[in-house]
């Protein structure tokens, strides 16, 4: 579904993605870990183009996405990314921000994309939100519009940057649980984030990175099971997050 | 003080000598200034979306472009449009279109640079949230860049057309009457009341620039909800 052929990438002199590779399956949830600076976020917007990349070679669904011929926004169009700041567009109500992509990329009617729309609210548990603007909504209830709107679009794999970095701890396990159902029905998805119960939770396999460079990528059980298997960096790492 | 050389003399401060001639005067000024107004906002928004969407030797060159209009005053374009265009295309520009041209093209090259503010003030994830949706660079504009800025450009277009309203006046130099021409006619007629002429217009400038405020302020309230952040 996605592979990461040895892909780096430079700001300046500044080495932020060493020689990454790896290969994620149809229905895999795989969680990106390490420390702020790792080169986590950046690496998972070369998936969908968001961030350039100077070597090496991503495709995804059979689509090559640094290649110069490549419809960027076709392929993004069925690609969900959930940001760390929601970025809802705020001058749009719920509904609106749902629809928006639909109609325009998509081709579907203002009907059909509201009526989708709904749909997916309801499943994210925010029936009865349609109408309000994302300035009326708590932080937990924006970021779930947001994985609705990624949803919305069919796309055939998630990417989750840092999803749960922005929202007070309260608001954090409403979230997670709709990442949580979302990876139950086989949803392809991509998690950059630092809860570790989560990964634990659903990770079938964790990357850990560390200066740019993937130094950890093992099945989840291993990663959180095996600690004396894990590399130096890694096992530090994890003793500093998980909890005690 | 006298302030019958107003009343007396009313029909003309407000129309000049129309309708047995030219429009004039406060109306003139009124024309002159909806025209460049409206000219100016188009013009404003077409470069500053330019600026947005432009990179390297383009953007620069757009820069220089706009730079040039937004260095040379008022009056001396007003009157390079009149002497010089017939020169060099061989046919008379009216002294009226001379004027909006001029207006025009100073007023949008101001609201280019506003429009570009109003765009890069926005958060650079809102351009990739409707990226990571699909949306190319025009749709992400179109549909979640602009609707956002404008409401946040709006101050800067107001205070461009305000500026604009007054510039109007320089048309004089082209003996184009509108209302400072008018003034200046009627006072060197007269010859004896130039602190009331000059208190009238100035209060009709007041009321012309006032309005253009109220009116504006009105639509940001009807408007209001699309202002609001996140």
């Amino acid at each position: 579904m996605i592979v990461i052929e040895n892909v780096s990438k430079w700001y300046g002199k500044t080495r932020v993605l060493d020689h990454c590779s790896t290969r994620i399956a149809q229905g895999e949830v795989v969680v990106v870990c390490g420390p702020s600076g790792s080169g986590k976020s950046t690496l998972i917007k070369t998936i969908n183009g968001l961030e350039p990349f100077d070597e090496g070679r991503i495709v995804v669904n059979g689509v090559s996405v640094g290649a110069p011929g490549t419809n960027l926004p076709k392929l993004r169009a069925h690609v969900g990314m959930v940001f760390q700041s929601f970025e809802l567009f705020p001058h749009l109500t719920v509904i609106e921000n749902l629809a928006l992509a639909q109609v325009v990329v998509l081709g579907r009617s203002r009907d059909e994309a509201r009526t989708r729309g709904q749909g997916y609210l309801a499943r994210v548990g925010l029936d009865g939100f349609a109408d309000r603007l994302p300035a009326q909504l708590s932080g937990g209830q924006q970021q779930r519009v947001a994985i609705a709107r990624a949803l919305c679009m069919d796309p055939v794999c998630m990417l989750f940057d840092e999803p749960t970095s922005a929202l007070d701890p309260e608001m954090v396990g409403e979230v997670l649980d709709v990442m949580v159902e979302l990876a139950g029905e086989g949803m392809t998805m991509v998690c950059v984030t630092h809860e570790m119960g989560f990964a634990r939770k659903v990770a079938d396999r964790v990357i850990f990175m560390d200066q740019g460079a993937i130094l950890d990528d093992c099945a989840g059980e291993a990663f959180f099971g095996d600690p004396d298997g894990r590399p130096e960096r890694a096992r530090q790492f994890l003793a500093r997050v998980l909890p005690h | 003080m006298d302030f019958s050389v107003i009343t007396n003399n009313l029909s003309y401060f407000l129309l000049g000598a129309w309708p047995h001639g030219p429009l004039g005067g406060a109306a003139l000024t009124l024309v002159l200034s909806v025209c460049s107004a409206l000219a100016s906002g188009v013009l404003g928004l077409v470069f500053g979306v330019a600026l947005a969407m432009t990179h390297g030797a383009a953007h620069q060159a757009l820069v220089l472009f706009l730079g040039f209009f937004r260095a040379i005053p008022v009056l001396m374009l007003i009157f390079w449009t009149y002497f010089l265009l017939p020169i060099v295309f061989g046919f008379n520009v009216p002294g009226v279109g001379t004027v909006i041209v001029a207006l025009s093209l100073i007023g949008g090259s101001y609201l280019a640079h506003s429009v570009y503010a109003g765009i890069r003030s926005l958060p650079p994830g809102q351009w990739q949230a409707a990226a990571a949706l699909g949306l190319g660079r025009v749709q992400a504009l179109r549909y979640v860049i602009l609707p956002q800025a404008l409401p946040i450009m709006l101050p800067s277009f107001l205070n461009q057309w305000i500026a604009l309203i007054k510039d109007s006046s320089l048309a004089y130099v082209i003996g184009v009457g509108e209302l400072s021409f008018v003034a200046t006619q009627v006072s060197n007629r007269e010859m004896v009341y130039p602190t009331e002429i000059f208190l009238f217009v100035a209060l009709l400038y007041f009321l012309i620039c006032s309005s253009l405020e109220l009116g504006a302020g009105a639509i940001a309230r009807r408007y209001g909800t699309a202002a609001k952040p996140t």
